[in-house]
């Protein structure tokens, strides 16, 4: 087995006065899909920027691909959550990918045969050529973030980390991102880190799950996380989980569950 | 008495190429100050170049030098004070009453010619020397130089903040350079068509320029083109129409180019989109 791509030992993570998570022990080797769960505000994100050099650990000590993180490092490919793009906003798909070859460049951009080259192939392996001279801000959700994950995987990541890139989606839209994730992950055994607080569009993919609830964490495959056993005692309150063929539910018995669980419980109640 | 006649004259002949670096420099930067939504960024630092002006006035008897001054450092406060979007908005409405105040209580010590000061306000175009030729040379150098050497990353940041910050780009330290730049073009406009009118060269070529085209270089160089055509066409208009002002003609030219641009502007988006058409549904269905 190679090294771990993702290795966190004893790690953690202080917003101010607050911590976030600690003592938290990941790694994540080659062709690995791990989905990080939690309700908002657990520090899902910070742990991407963590990786991405971004936010600095409190205590404990992070590596990725051997090394300690840095800005500025593409070994990563960072796919983040849909955004709305000015309609009038001057930028083509085409521009927003290519931002992954050299957006940041200083100095003119070289208007090259092998650069020009390389960003169609991207476009053509998300199927986006047919948009790709289209401004941005006049694209859908699910249209918008197969650029950016041709944008991302421009840089042939070592690691793709993808923060909530569902969001907003609909269903198709879903399945076609999660789909061309998996796809590299599985060409290029390039390993995804997934944050997501809804685990069912991607559990068909999933191989492990970091579960994040207010400081304390657990992680292992769906089977063994997704318990009522297992969330209760995350959550600090009873939580049941059901599995309704091929989903996965999260229900309190208390009114008001304290933070979002896995599924959709807005307002304590699976849907 | 057209424009052929007063071409023969030295002030007619700076005016022009006044007029022409100020117009690239503004189409440079015009395209930033939209896809940044910093119009209100460029209305604050030229308002305020009025006050730098009376203060150069004052003490040295030199308002371009005031304006500069002072541009820089509303561009600073910015910076510092408004870091995140919806924070800048109201710093930049409080950093400009505060900043207007004070030129007016300035304006109150000044004894020279009240015209001096009015000229900020509304440009003077026909006052130009040799010397501040070369200097808004020199200026519109620096910005062209300082903009190819940023463009690429400056774009990143801009239209993608969060992944150009975990690419490595210095997204906080481009905002700032960017904003000098910006308040260096500004008080470079505001000699030609006044700090009042200083948008009619920095926001309006480049929005009718993104109108027409989503490639950032293409909307970038027409953006410049409409600058310049504006700027030196205004110019010479009001050679043949000298009972109007120059500035006046400029913005007129300036405007009529973005009137343009909305009227055929949604077409060509629409023709865009279309020629996409929706590309695959089907197989979004399929998976």
């Amino acid at each position: 087995m190679t090294a771990p791509l993702v290795e966190l030992e004893g790690a953690a993570v202080r917003l101010g006065s607050r911590t976030l998570w600690s003592e938290l022990d990941l790694s994540v080797a080659e062709g690995e899909f791990l989905a990080v769960l939690g309700p908002n505000g657990t520090g899902k994100t910070t742990l991407l920027k963590v990786l991405l050099g971004l936010v600095p650990l409190a205590a404990g000590t992070v590596r990725v691909n051997g090394a300690p993180p840095r800005l500025g490092n593409h070994e990563l490919g960072y796919v983040p959550q849909q955004q709305a793009f000015d309609r009038s906003l001057p930028i083509r798909g085409r521009d927003l990918v290519r931002f992954g070859i050299d957006g940041h460049r200083w100095g003119l951009p070289r208007r090259t045969r092998a650069i020009k080259e390389r960003v169609d192939e991207a476009l053509d392996a998300v199927g986006a050529s047919a948009y790709a001279d289209a401004p941005v801000g006049l694209l859908s959700g699910g249209e918008q973030q197969r650029l950016r994950i041709a944008q991302a995987l421009l840089g042939d990541p070592k690691v793709l980390l993808c923060d909530e890139p569902l969001l907003a989606l609909d269903l198709a839209s879903q399945r076609a991102v999660t789909r061309l994730i998996d796809e590299r992950r599985r060409q290029s055994g390039t390993p995804v880190v997934f944050v997501t607080h809804e685990v069912n569009p991607v559990l068909p993919y999933v191989d492990r799950i970091l579960y994040l609830v207010r400081g304390k964490w657990a992680i292992g495959t769906p089977a063994e996380i997704l318990t009522s056993e297992r969330l209760s005692d995350l959550y600090g309150i009873e939580v049941d989980v059901v599995r309704v063929r091929d989903r996965y539910l999260v229900v309190s018995a208390e009114d008001e569950l304290p933070t979002e669980p896995g599924g959709h419980a807005h307002h304590g109640h699976a849907h | 008495m057209g424009i052929g006649f007063y071409l023969q004259f030295g002030f007619a002949q700076h005016a022009l190429e006044a007029a022409f670096l100020v117009a690239v420099s503004c189409g440079l930067i015009g395209p930033f100050v939209i896809t940044r939504t910093m119009s209100f960024a460029v209305h604050g630092t030229s308002e305020l170049a009025f006050t730098g002006a009376v203060g150069g006035l004052l003490v040295a008897d030199n308002p371009l030098a005031g304006a500069l001054v002072g541009a820089l450092v509303v561009a600073g406060l910015i910076g510092l004070l408004g870091q995140r979007a919806a924070e800048r908005d109201s710093t930049i409405g409080v950093i400009l009453a505060a900043g207007l105040g004070l030129g007016v209580f300035l304006l109150g010590y000044y004894h020279g010619y009240a015209s001096e000061a009015l000229n900020i306000l509304f440009g003077n175009i026909f006052g130009i020397s040799s010397g501040q030729i070369l200097l808004l040379g020199v200026i519109a150098v620096v910005v062209a130089v300082v903009l190819t050497v940023i463009r690429r990353p400056l774009l990143f940041a801009s239209v993608d903040p969060d992944v150009a910050r975990a690419s490595g780009v210095p997204t906080g330290v481009l905002g700032i350079v960017f904003l000098f730049i910006l308040a260096i073009t500004v008080t470079e406009a505001a000699q030609i068509v006044g700090t009042l009118l200083v948008l009619s060269l920095a926001i309006t070529p480049a929005a009718a320029a993104q109108r027409f085209s989503a490639n950032p270089f293409v909307v970038t160089v027409l953006s410049v083109v409409m600058a310049v055509l504006a700027a030196d066409g205004g110019l010479l208009l009001s050679f043949q129409f000298p009972t109007v002002k120059p500035s006046v003609l400029i913005v007129a030219i300036s405007f009529a180019f973005y009137v343009v641009a909305r009227l055929a502007g949604p077409a060509v988006a629409a023709r865009r989109r279309n020629r996409i058409a929706v590309p695959d549904l089907a197989e979004l269905h399929r998976g």
